[in-house]
């Protein structure tokens, strides 16, 4: 077998003698992986963005919601019925096996005030689950505890923006805030998880017991009613059977007979999440395949350069053959002349993509990811266009006549 | 045992509805040792003769043995090997790499063989120097005179210790002086290295200095005789 590192050798002088042309040959190769490389850094950013988005509102969520109703003939929208209650939340957590756990919600806006400083906010009655369901750590103090909302405690957790604008640099922790004017002590502060995918910003929130909300807060035509019902499913993969349990539960316990419409509507929240990642992954697939053509016509571009190669040096492959070089001596040399061509090219488009990803990044703003997967990949890929393009002229020199190649002027 | 060995050795071809009978039942031996000059006209079929005996080719028919080994029914590859470890090719237009040195020319046949990585570069340059051209391995082809060139060319053919030199024409572009030189080279390596050459020329000044000449004339071998310097 001939020598690896004089054939290269070989490859690399003849590329060098046709600097002008190797360039141009390279130029597609470069074209191609600098475009699969930026395209991919951009999708993965997109995609990445909405999972970390997701992943702040909390995994596999689904939302139980009120059904529509109609008052004095007229129709309220969804959410107006007051027909979901504590005991439903607390039945899906313990008999629907799909649940992890659940958390009720009963909200309303309201000025929060600390002294001579007041913030408006939303206040969210909940339950001591409602940190687990939504992925969600305190960066002071603690939980509530199930006492607590059993006993209907004047106690809250700050969101950070809250935190902010009330108290400024002071620890918030065991002070009294005063929500609607009722007083609540502030027993935590949520780690901040920033905006959401609609752009509200998350960390403007205050979680009370829904018991004090109820009592408090945001009173109700029907005690032990809630707004809504926030759901975590086990898996990804249960979220589907949470929700087919969550409906027949509910329907047994809302006494709806068969045929009748549901008394309430169940959202999957991270479905409609996972539908937008989708999305931006179809995209970043769609644009990485375009640049694959690219790359592509990069690939037939060395074909045609190394045929022309093939051709002028005839006579050279003669020589090499009368001093005994073998088929694949021959083509092995052509095959790593094309692979350096693609190689070097490749090289030089990794280096242009991370530079393109980096500027896009930078004055655009976009959210870009440069992932080493993607580098490997396109330099992989470009390698392989050389051998795959390089083979046919390879084939057809190690075919030549050594005879009729010597004589080749 | 003779180190080429033909017997009713033939080489047709196909032009149109007529064969040509490039070489037709050519049957001779050449020793180890021997300087045989091969001539004729053009047309006469030396050259074909030439690229049977140095592998390139192979006969229509009739038999043919190199160091009693018969090479006619052999692959490509096989070929390959054959013409890398046993025959060392000087040609008429010197037919080195160009953008390569004088020592990576001679280097080729180098990497072509299975020992051939051991020693390359040493090997490669004892070849040169043989033939006096150290301080000139790192010249390009276009940097030196023709007989230089055919030396390098000569360097080459000898670097694998092939018992069998065949050269075609190998002062047909050179001047004569040049032509002289190369000539007595050959002489010398014939009588100091015991090498086998045979060696393809139109010219009798040429021929003058092999011990054994032949002819062929349409295909056919018409004579062979010694040839007393």
């Amino acid at each position: 077998m001939i020598n690896f590192l004089s054939t290269a050798k070989i490859s690399l002088r003849a590329l060098r003698a046709n600097k002008m042309r190797s360039a141009l040959t390279m130029l597609g190769i470069i074209i191609g992986v600098a475009a699969v490389i930026t395209m991919l850094a951009v999708g993965r950013g997109a995609s990445n963005k909405i999972s970390e988005q997701i992943a702040t509102v909390g995994s596999n969520l689904i939302i139980v919601l009120p059904g529509s109703t109609t008052a004095s003939g007229i129709r309220l929208g969804s959410g107006a019925f007051q027909n979901l209650t504590r005991a439903d939340a607390e039945a899906i957590r313990q008999e629907c096996s799909a649940v992890a756990t659940t958390a009720p919600i009963l909200n309303g806006s309201a000025q929060i005030i600390y002294g001579n400083a007041n913030w408006p906010s939303v206040v969210f009655g909940t339950d001591e689950n409602m940190l687990e369901v939504r992925d969600w750590t305190l960066s002071a103090g603690r939980n509530f505890y199930d006492q607590e909302i059993r006993s209907a405690a004047k106690v809250c957790l700050l969101g950070q923006t809250v935190v902010d604008n009330l108290f400024g640099n002071d620890d918030p922790l065991h002070k009294t805030v005063r929500i609607k004017k009722v007083p609540f002590v502030v027993i935590g502060v949520l780690a901040p998880k920033g905006q959401s995918m609609m752009g509200q910003d998350q960390d403007d929130i205050v979680y009370a017991p829904v018991s004090a909300a109820q009592r408090n807060l945001f009173g109700r035509s029907f005690p032990g009613t809630v707004r809504s019902i926030m759901v975590k499913a086990k898996s990804t993969e249960d979220l589907d059977r949470a929700e087919q349990q969550i409906k027949e539960l509910l329907r047994q316990r809302h006494r709806i007979g068969a045929g009748q419409e549901d008394d309430f509507t169940v959202r999957n929240l991270t479905q409609m999440m996972q539908m937008a990642e989708q999305a931006s992954r179809v995209m970043a697939l769609l644009l990485a395949a375009i640049a694959g053509v690219s790359l592509l016509v990069g690939g037939i571009g060395i074909m045609n350069i190394m045929l022309v190669s093939v051709t002028e040096r005839t006579r050279e492959i003669g020589i090499r053959m009368a001093v005994g070089a073998k088929t694949w001596d021959i083509r092995l040399q052509f095959i790593i002349e094309a692979m350096i061509l693609s190689l070097i090219g490749g090289l030089i488009g990794v280096l242009l993509g991370i530079l393109f990803a980096e500027l896009l990044s930078f004055f655009a703003g976009w959210t870009i990811l440069i992932s080493t997967y993607s580098i490997l990949l396109s330099f992989g890929f470009s390698g392989l266009v050389g051998i795959f393009f390089g083979f046919y002229p390879a084939y057809k020199a190690s075919l030549m006549n050594p005879i009729d190649a010597l004589r080749h002027e | 045992m003779a180190l080429i060995e033909t017997d009713h050795l033939e080489k047709r071809y196909e032009v149109g509805d007529s064969i040509v009978h490039a070489l037709d039942r050519v049957s001779l031996q050449i020793h180890q040792g021997e300087f045989v000059a091969v001539m004729g006209p053009s047309g006469s079929g030396k050259s074909t003769f030439m690229n049977v005996i140095g592998c390139l080719d192979v006969p229509t028919a009739g038999t043919y043995r190199l160091d009693g080994i018969d090479v006619g029914s052999m692959s490509r590859d096989a070929l390959a090997e054959i013409r890398n470890e046993k025959i060392g090719f000087v040609f008429q237009g010197f037919n080195l790499l160009a953008r390569t040195t004088a020592l990576e020319n001679v280097e080729v046949p180098l990497l072509y063989n299975k020992d051939g990585s051991k020693n390359r570069r040493e090997r490669a340059l004892d070849a040169l120097r043989t033939l006096g051209l150290e301080d000139r391995r790192h010249h390009h082809p276009n940097q030196l005179s023709g007989g230089q060139q055919q030396r390098v060319a000569i360097a080459r053919a000898l670097v694998n210790n092939a018992p069998l030199v065949l050269a075609d024409e190998p002062t047909g572009n050179l001047d004569t002086k040049t032509s002289i030189e190369i000539m007595e080279l050959f002489v010398r390596l014939n009588e100091e290295k015991n090498i086998t050459i045979v060696l393809v020329t139109h010219e009798p000044d040429i021929s003058a200095y092999s011990k054994r000449i032949i002819h062929f004339l349409d295909g056919k071998l018409v004579s062979d005789s010694v040839n007393k310097r």
